[in-house]
């Protein structure tokens, strides 16, 4: 019984750190309807930020993460001026692949920066809080209130502001958008902004909670991030909140729970996250919280 | 017209055949050379049966190389637990191996081509990583360790020959009924589910198609490469096939080829950069996509100069006035 609501807990920490990548899937696809896969990899940029703040630059955790976030909105919103406006109007396909063009340039020029290898991030030594047997250490608490707080003001300011609102018209029907007098390409940055600056605070968080750095490290995170935002319904931002904490709680069971009594459930652990993405997509093919639209001809 | 293609296309492919075969005859290229040559021979065998589902049917495949996979376990399996001459097991390998991953194909794509588009993309993006796993875990494929010493078959010969095979049949294919049919779905699947076609059937068809290809693709791999591991056939590979097919053109097989050959020469000749070789490679994609939208080729970019650039005579009059 412990071992489960440690597992809860672990679920809950790992859960809202692809919730936060995911929001970044999210509102892309919900406004340019691209598959953003350098998306994981500008987390990386942002994890790498918070090592070179840390070790280099001497600044407290605070600092770097906040450093991180200026470098990867900024990031963000080059990557899209630069390499995804160009390819707005073309077949989707095209942007996927310069999607994937962004995704190896980053990794390739943080390998040139920072080498292939594996670096250990400075940890921090955090007395875990005790509650009765269990244990919850203050980076999952950190970690989980961070996330937590950000996307309510993330879900407050979508619907609530005039920007926010300007993002749900774009995402409805951006054309519509553009003749009722919004900017969809501000709107478009802006999403990119958000998005970058959400992921690099969910990349600080990933490599507190496991500390190491390397330049792959997006790679898998993403994919996962990616998968809690299709499991949530993509383009809705509280089905990334939803999807992100439903694959963290998989994970950490499958991993945690699971192998106490089957020790090769950790081997299998993605292949469950996978098989319950396939089994929620053939079920709803929109995702969880996805509205089901039929096709008109 | 399209026999005539054919013929035309079988003696372009004798022709290069020679030369290749006369080059390395003679020693001009080293192993390392031939060594590439089947690398890219073997990604061609690959980006063509990806260009069938992905650039006729039009729907995105993220896990082409979980098929690869498969035929590659399997036809080494086939050949390591086999003791028959080398001309009756490797072929048998081949075909068991490229039938087994169609098998897979259909099974995966029964549920899967319910869903369309990026979700399509994203299912077989989940089926091929579960793929991976699945060799990654099981007693037979030796796990993380994956196989080695499969006998060494494949050689240049063979995979040229299997190339041409997997060419001629696929086009043979694409222009007959069924693959019009495949065109129609992908042009417009309302339409053509309206004059009856069971566009679920076909769909399947194609993508298990696409599947027994890239299951031999990947026997052939296994067999020149000897070692193979679940590593190898990745997320990462799928998105080398699908740069290939989407940069040699949608719905064009011989686009798909001269890109496939293309990015393999690219990446042989960036080498020089080395370990600024994947930088330069993936700007060179990112440019190649955008030039691309922007509807810029090598006809338009002439043909902007030649308005630009003054003829010599203007300048020569420009120069008379003192300009």
């Amino acid at each position: 019984m412990e071992l489960f609501i440690q597992q809860i807990i672990n679920g809950l920490h790992i859960g809202s750190i692809y919730a936060l990548i995911a929001l970044g899937y999210t509102m892309v696809y919900g406004i340019v309807k691209l598959i953003n896969f350098a998306h994981g990899d500008v987390m990386m940029v942002g994890a790498y930020t918070a090592f070179v703040g840390i070790t280099v630059l001497d600044l407290s955790i605070g600092m770097a993460l906040l450093l991180a976030v200026i470098v990867c909105s900024v990031l963000g919103v080059t990557i899209e001026k630069i390499a995804y406006k160009p390819l707005r109007n073309a077949p989707r396909m095209w942007a996927l692949i310069t999607a994937i063009g962004v995704s190896f340039f980053l990794q390739s020029l943080i390998m040139i920066l920072f080498g292939a290898g594996t670096k250990p991030f400075p940890s921090f030594a955090s007395s875990p809080i005790k509650i009765g047997n269990l244990q919850v250490s203050q980076i999952t608490i950190v970690s989980v209130a961070i996330a937590v707080i950000l996307m309510v003001f993330l879900e407050l300011f979508i619907k609530k502001t005039r920007l926010g609102k300007a993002m749900r018209a774009s995402s409805e029907d951006s054309q519509a958008a553009s003749l009722m007098g919004i900017s969809v390409n501000r709107t478009i940055s802006l999403a990119f902004f958000i998005g970058s600056a959400l992921a690099a605070i969910g990349g600080v968080l990933f490599v507190v909670a496991y500390p190491q750095v390397k330049p792959m490290m997006g790679v898998m995170p993403g994919l996962k991030a990616f998968i809690a935002a299709v499991l949530g319904g993509i383009g809705i931002i509280p089905g990334a909140m939803l999807g992100g904490f439903t694959l963290g709680f998989i994970e950490s069971f499958t991993k945690g729970f699971v192998s106490s009594f089957w020790p090769p459930a950790t081997l299998w652990a993605d292949a469950v996250l996978f098989s319950v993405l396939i089994i929620v997509l053939l079920i709803k093919p929109t995702g969880i919280l996805g509205k089901n639209i039929r096709e008109k001809v | 017209m399209k026999s005539n293609t054919t013929t035309k296309f079988l003696a372009i492919s004798i022709i290069t055949y020679a030369i290749l075969a006369a080059c390395m005859e003679t020693g001009v290229s080293n192993g390392y050379i031939s060594g590439i040559i089947v690398s890219i021979l073997i990604n061609i065998i690959m980006a063509v049966s990806l260009a069938f589902v992905t650039g006729y049917l039009g729907e995105l495949v993220l896990g082409h190389a979980g098929f690869m996979g498969i035929g590659a376990y399997v036809s080494a399996i086939i050949t390591m637990n086999m003791d028959l001459p080398m001309f009756i097991e490797f072929p048998l390998a081949i075909i068991c191996g490229g039938i087994f991953a169609a098998l897979v194909g259909i099974l995966i794509g029964i549920p899967a081509l319910r869903l369309r588009g990026d979700y399509l993309g994203i299912i077989t993006l989940g089926f091929g990583e579960i793929i991976r796993i699945v060799l990654n875990n099981l007693k037979i494929t030796n796990g993380a360790q994956g196989l080695s010493g499969v006998s060494s078959y494949s050689n240049f010969t063979i995979t040229f020959i299997v190339v041409i095979l997997t060419i001629v049949v696929l086009y043979k294919i694409i222009n007959s009924r069924q693959g019009r049919v495949v065109v129609a779905i992908r042009e417009n699947e309302i339409a053509a589910d309206c004059v009856g076609i069971s566009t679920f059937y076909y769909k399947t068809m194609a993508f298990s198609i696409a599947a027994l290809f890239a299951g031999i693709g990947g026997g052939l791999y296994a067999h020149y490469h000897t070692v193979i591991n679940p590593t190898s056939f990745g997320f990462t590979l799928s998105i080398e096939y699908l740069i290939i097919v989407v940069l040699g053109g949608m719905g064009n097989l011989f686009g798909t080829i001269l890109a496939g050959i293309i990015l393999g020469v690219l990446n042989e000749a960036l080498r020089g950069f080395s370990e600024y070789r994947t930088i330069v490679y993936s700007l060179v994609l990112i440019a190649i996509m955008i030039s691309r939208s922007k509807g810029i080729t090598l006809q338009t970019i002439k043909s902007k100069f030649n308005i630009k650039l003054p003829t010599k005579k203007q300048r020569q009059e420009f120069a008379s006035k003192g300009v």
